[in-house]
């Protein structure tokens, strides 16, 4: 049995609308293995993007338990949050979130730049290996408007590579993507899970969860189906049946 | 090692927005260089006047007669005749605070030489005058105390009297000139002093003995002033009250009595003078201050809209591990950064612009290292002060809402 990266237990996390509360989750529990990569699937106002922000350490959940690697959360004051984001977990987001006019390499070393512990020689080498890890070690200066839309999300994925985090949290990484650009970003995923690093992919596209080893799907606050999935599509197979394109 | 990224990270984006900053910088670098040119001007004139003033003799007291109240129903000093030759004397006994003093008589009339003739006043003084003036002989040399007593017809004579009288350039020691009917032996010439702040000729002057100007001239009995010198700038005051003291008792004036005349030291004539000149000063520092504030403004105008154009920048950098303490850090230095950078140019540009206040406009003017000091500090201050609050602002962001923000 390899080692638990997330433990969660009876999670629930509620909000105060005027005079309403809104259950957002309603105590969830499950657990997430090393070398893992799980979708979390919803339709909108399942509690997705709050069980994200929590699992991201951006949020704290009212009630429950949740572990990250060995951590408990909940009562982390803001600073302490700050340290495990920067240090546990890599982000990956819809829209990329690159810092413009900034090139591919400063973007990938932004992480590093608030752990004190690594000096800029190291930073700069991990930032190198990052962005030739996913195919750019050939882009390291480009700023984000030089490169194409899923060159940008791979500078992303190398950012949220750079601080060997212990899980990499991706909120619809391929939403902005067509279909093409959007399984070579998943083959790459496919690549990095094959090297062990565990990657939680929250999304609401149906087929990127064919890519995954298990689905967990929210309805309503509740885990409405946590399942294996046994015939884990290649994204690299899917993207050769595609029909070539003209250009 | 946090601090220099950080710093980095505040360079990255001051020079990304070059524009931007250089405008934002603007407003800083003229508060700056106003401040320091307008110091400049101030502390310029005030320096003048002080040298001016102190070249007449810094130590110098002056007594008149008639009270210090320029009071519209009083007449003015050079009536009054209250002030006598017993006056000096109990003065000159009795006063310890004073170096040297003479009896002053004055009066307009004609230098006349041969053909040549010039309007010039002449002061009657004994030859301490010399000492209290800090005035030097160019040639020749001052009539002595027995000459004082013989009442003897001999004269020094100004720069510019020589000038007008002796338009030949002969050597005036030894000739003769009248003022206006009685005949002078020149015995001296003065140095050339020039004008002072108040635009007055002092090299137009004859100085004879008091005692031949009293008789001969003016035929008067009383003085016009007397001059004396304490024995030291710090001493003045003091000297002061000690004369007032003595020609109050001297002059029986009872303790409801106001002073029948008036004894003021250089002391006093400086503050006045400079007071004025102060005054302008604080006015247009105050000008220059608020154009500093402006900047100021600027700044936190500045990063309020930066911080909320960045808000998703924030909101990336908290989700990838920066404290709240990191990014109000970094957009405070950011602010620093830019009116450090302002005020230093700021400095040059007010030290050029002194530099062509006074080589273009010959206004005098004098930089003092602590208006540099000032200003600069003050801009520092006013970076982080308005840097603060939108800083403060960026930092309690909170990373969802940030990430979200569009």
């Amino acid at each position: 049995m390899s080692k638990e990266i997330i433990k969660i237990e009876d999670l629930k996390r509620q909000f105060t609308m005027g005079t309403e509360t809104v259950h957002a989750l309603r105590g969830i529990s499950f657990s997430i293995n090393e070398g893992e990569f799980v979708t979390i699937m919803g339709s909108s106002g399942s509690g997705k993007s709050t069980m994200l922000n929590i699992l991201g350490c951006l949020d704290q959940p009212t009630s429950g338990l949740y572990e990250i690697d060995g951590v408990k959360v909940k009562d982390l004051s803001r600073n302490e949050l700050a340290t495990i984001r920067n240090e546990k977990i890599g982000f990956i987001f819809q829209s990329y979130n690159l810092l413009a006019r900034t090139s591919a390499i400063e973007n990938v070393e932004l992480p590093l730049l608030y752990n004190s512990k690594v000096t800029s020689e190291e930073r700069r080498e991990r930032a190198v290996k990052a962005l030739e890890m996913v195919g750019l070690g050939d882009r390291l200066h480009h700023t984000p408007s030089q490169l194409s839309g899923g060159q940008q999300q791979r500078v992303a994925i190398a950012r949220s590579l750079v601080n060997n985090p212990v899980m990499i949290l991706a909120d619809e990484a391929t939403g902005n993507l067509d279909t093409r650009t959007s399984y070579e970003i998943m083959s790459l995923f496919q690549e990095l899970n094959k090297k062990g690093i565990t990657i939680t992919f929250v999304t609401h596209e149906p087929d990127i969860a064919t890519f995954s080893n298990r689905t967990i799907v929210l309805k309503d606050g509740d885990i409405m189906q946590d399942y294996l999935n046994h015939n884990i599509q290649s994204a690299a197979d899917q993207l050769a049946k595609l029909p070539k394109q003209d250009d | 090692m946090r601090l220099f990224n950080l710093f980095k990270i505040a360079t990255k984006a001051i020079i990304l927005n070059k524009t931007r900053t250089l405008l934002t910088m603007l407003g800083i670098i003229i508060g700056v260089a106003s401040v320091i040119a307008m110091l400049a001007i101030g502390e310029g004139s005030k320096e003048s006047i002080r040298t001016t003033i102190s070249a007449m003799g810094s130590n110098m007291i002056t007594i008149r007669p008639g009270a210090d109240d320029r009071g519209p129903a009083r007449g003015s000093g050079g009536d009054v005749q209250t002030l006598t030759l017993d006056d000096y004397n109990v003065i000159k006994e009795e006063a310890t605070m004073l170096s040297y003093i003479t009896p002053v008589v004055n009066g307009g009339g004609q230098v006349i030489n041969g053909s040549n003739n010039w309007p010039s006043t002449i002061y009657g003084v004994n030859p301490e005058y010399l000492n209290i003036k800090v005035v030097d002989l160019q040639s020749g040399s001052m009539f002595t105390d027995a000459e004082v007593q013989s009442a003897s017809k001999v004269a020094l004579i100004g720069q510019t009297v020589v000038d007008n009288v002796f338009p030949d350039g002969r050597e005036p020691v030894g000739q003769m000139i009248r003022f206006d009917n009685i005949p002078f032996k020149v015995i001296g010439v003065l140095e050339e002093k020039g004008e002072n702040t108040f635009g007055q000729d002092q090299d137009d002057v004859v100085i004879a003995p008091y005692t031949t100007v009293q008789k001969r001239i003016l035929a008067i009995d009383y003085l016009n002033q007397v001059m004396a010198s304490a024995v030291s700038e710090d001493d003045a005051p003091e000297a002061v009250t000690q004369v007032t003291e003595i020609l109050r008792s001297q002059h029986k004036l009872m303790d409801n009595e106001d002073d029948d005349f008036s004894v003021r030291s250089m002391e006093e004539l400086i503050s006045t003078f400079s007071s004025t000149s102060e005054m302008l000063t604080i006015l247009l520092v105050a000008v220059a201050s608020i154009s500093l504030l402006i900047g100021g403004i600027g700044i936190m105008n500045i990063m309020y809209v930066s911080v909320k154009e960045r808000t998703k920048e924030i909101g990336l950098r908290m989700a990838v591990g920066a404290k709240g303490a990191d990014i109000l850090m970094q957009f405070l230095i950011e602010a620093i950064l830019i009116s450090i950078t302002g005020g230093v140019l700021g400095v040059i540009l007010g030290l050029g612009a002194t530099v062509f206040i006074e080589k273009f406009l010959n206004w005098p003017t004098s930089v003092a290292l602590y208006s540099i000091i000032i200003s600069f500090a003050v801009c520092a201050i006013t970076g982080i002060f308005f840097g603060w609050y939108p800083a403060r602002k960026a930092s309690a962001l909170d990373p969802i809402t940030a990430l979200r923000y569009e």
